[in-house]
């Protein structure tokens, strides 16, 4: 099967080059794998590693450190929304172990593991920058601050209905 | 004296807006120096007057820091923020980003004018979505202004600036793994020297700088070198953001004068939560030793005042721990962060990193044996100084100072194989 760069995907990576010298295509690998991931349902193939790789003229083998170095890409499918928990210092402090108790009773699941449903993967992050609102965490471009297991709760319902 | 700096727009509507910015003097600064064509020795000399540090954790002075840069050296070169927020505590660029962007904007053009450089990229962590779409906008105010560009306001002067992101990875806020970073690769701090001065982003003279740094430039040049030494103490210029998180009852940022007292922050912060007792104050993010509360109490906050108590001003993250904290448990989540985020380059990080988590999660655990505070004590040491970059000291200095200070609660774990705090 070959995979191609969707149009979509080609216009957002060639603007973001303009921001680079021109022989240097490899400085836009971070966010080309970011927009190939989005548009893959949120993982990463090694088919859209490769496409990555021709595109920008690098080795392969630079995009897949890349892809395995930064811990917003992911190599394994996720869910429709995945969860970011920060457990750092901060949020500790704040509660965060009552937040992942909460948020792994409600969906049923571990870190690093996805509903069956597909809707929601849990993960466990380091610091968001966000200790100011701990206990925090981020689902998709999202920041939620100051949790308590009944706004967990409505987030929840409110993205996926669940109750 | 709050918010007089990078704050400066916050008590309006709309902070991050190009009108209030303007409000307050923004953009005049840089008006002003394209106009007369003021010379860039003057900036450099206003900075070392204003005593103004760097913001990131390092706190070198920034008016020496841009000396290094050679200004008329051929060639490209690069002005570089850093704005990879990651240092556990901190979380101040994070609302100069959203609510001051243009700011920062206006001290990045002012350094490009400074040093020489025509290109400056802003290194956003990559989980800043809403940030990054602040400055991104703020950016194309500038630019139809034509205060951003090619020959800014018919002056010949040309500075372009790129918004760019990351993609999670703590190590990426030191410099150099940061400008690997910019150029696509994994994000490995560089031997140094070379200094970024001479060898940054594509091997051209970069200097990079704090997002808090940059941001508190103009106000500096608006009111003089002067002012801003007076809103600190002698050789700790200026206000600085404190991030205060952890049991206080009002967690946040506050922007106050440098040298301010420890008691009269907690107390900005609405004391501890609870009306319970302070027990110890991580006062510079992370990395930084924790110091019990006896210490602390009687400290002002700024570079020097902590650097001689033994411990760090840092990147200002101010994690407060009232007495029902365990320490071991403390200190084996931060251990845990370092061994998450080493990027595995230097083997005593790498190794050491692991070694010391898994320890400190089996002390945790009621599951140590004999002899383990010793090993723990021994690795911390052997990590100390033997790495590329500063991770390695950021891992070990935590070990070293709960160790130091609160070394009963480790040997309690270890001999009674429960924690003491719950044991009181």
């Amino acid at each position: 099967m070959t995979v191609v760069l969707s149009h979509q995907a080609k216009l957002a990576i060639d603007a973001w080059l303009t921001k680079y010298p021109e022989d240097q295509r490899q400085s836009a690998v971070l966010f080309a794998l970011k927009v190939v991931q989005e548009e893959n349902g949120g993982w990463l193939t090694e088919d859209l590693m490769d496409m990555v790789a021709a595109y920008l003229k690098m080795p392969r083998i630079a995009v897949y450190e890349v892809a395995t170095f930064y811990n917003m890409f992911e190599l394994e499918p996720v869910g429709k929304h995945k969860i970011c928990i920060c457990t750092n210092i901060s949020c500790m402090l704040k509660g965060s172990d009552e937040i992942v108790a909460h948020f792994k009773t409600k969906l049923g699941i571990d870190f690093g593991q996805t509903t069956e449903d597909g809707h929601f993967t849990l993960k466990e992050v380091e610091c968001l920058a966000a200790c100011g609102g701990a206990p925090a965490v981020q689902i998709g471009r999202t920041y939620y601050e100051n949790l308590t297991p009944e706004k967990i709760d409505a987030i929840l319902a409110e993205l996926e209905g669940v109750k | 004296m709050a918010d007089e700096v990078c704050f400066r727009t916050l008590h309006l509507a709309s902070p991050w807006s190009l009108s209030a910015y303007e409000s307050v003097g923004g953009y005049q600064v840089w008006r002003k120096l394209l106009k007369e064509k003021i010379k860039p020795e003057a900036i450099i000399d206003e900075l070392k007057l204003s005593a103004l540090r760097g913001r990131g954790g390092a706190g070198f002075p920034t008016g020496l820091k841009w000396s290094f840069m050679p200004r008329n050296a051929k060639g490209q070169k690069y002005i570089v923020c850093n704005s990879d927020e990651g240092e556990p505590g901190t979380f101040k660029d994070r609302d100069i980003l959203r609510f001051n962007p243009h700011q920062l904007i206006e001290g990045m053009a002012i350094a490009g004018y400074v040093m020489g450089a025509t290109v400056g990229f802003n290194y956003i962590r990559g989980e800043f979505f809403e940030p990054f779409e602040r400055v991104e906008q703020a950016l194309q105010e500038a630019r139809t202004l034509g205060l951003i560009g090619k020959n800014i306001l018919g002056t010949q002067v040309d500075f372009e600036l790129h918004n760019v992101l990351g993609a999670g990875a703590y190590i990426c806020g030191e410099e150099t793994a940061l400008m690997d970073s910019i150029e696509g690769k994994k994000g490995l701090p560089r031997f140094k020297p070379p200094f970024p001065a001479n060898y940054g982003v594509y091997g051209r003279p970069t200097n990079i700088n704090n997002t808090e740094t940059f941001a508190s430039v103009p106000v500096i040049l608006q009111h003089g070198g002067k002012w801003f030494l007076e809103l600190g103490k002698p050789n700790n210029g200026g206000c600085k953001i404190f991030s205060i998180s952890g049991h206080v009852e009002k967690p946040g940022n506050y922007e106050v004068g440098l040298g301010i007292r420890f008691s009269e922050l907690l107390s900005m912060a609405g004391g501890v939560q609870k009306g319970r007792r302070l027990k110890a104050v991580i006062p510079g993010g992370s990395s930084a030793p924790v110091l019990p509360a006896e210490i602390m109490m009687n400290l002002t906050m700024d570079y020097d005042a902590l650097s001689k108590a033994g411990s760090m001003l840092g990147s200002g993250a101010v994690i407060v721990l009232d007495e029902t904290t365990c320490m071991v448990k403390m200190l084996a989540r931060i251990a845990h962060f370092y061994f998450e985020e080493s990027c595995g380059q230097c083997s005593p990080c790498r190794e050491g990193t692991g070694w010391m988590s898994r320890l400190l999660h089996r002390m945790e655990k009621g599951e140590s044996k004999m002899g383990d505070i010793e090993l723990l004590n021994s690795v911390a040491d052997g990590i100390m100084g033997r790495t590329i970059c500063a991770l390695g000291d950021a891992a070990a200095m935590p070990v070293q100072s709960f160790l130091k200070h609160f070394k009963n609660e480790f040997e309690y774990h270890v001999t009674h194989k429960r924690c003491l705090i719950k044991d009181l």
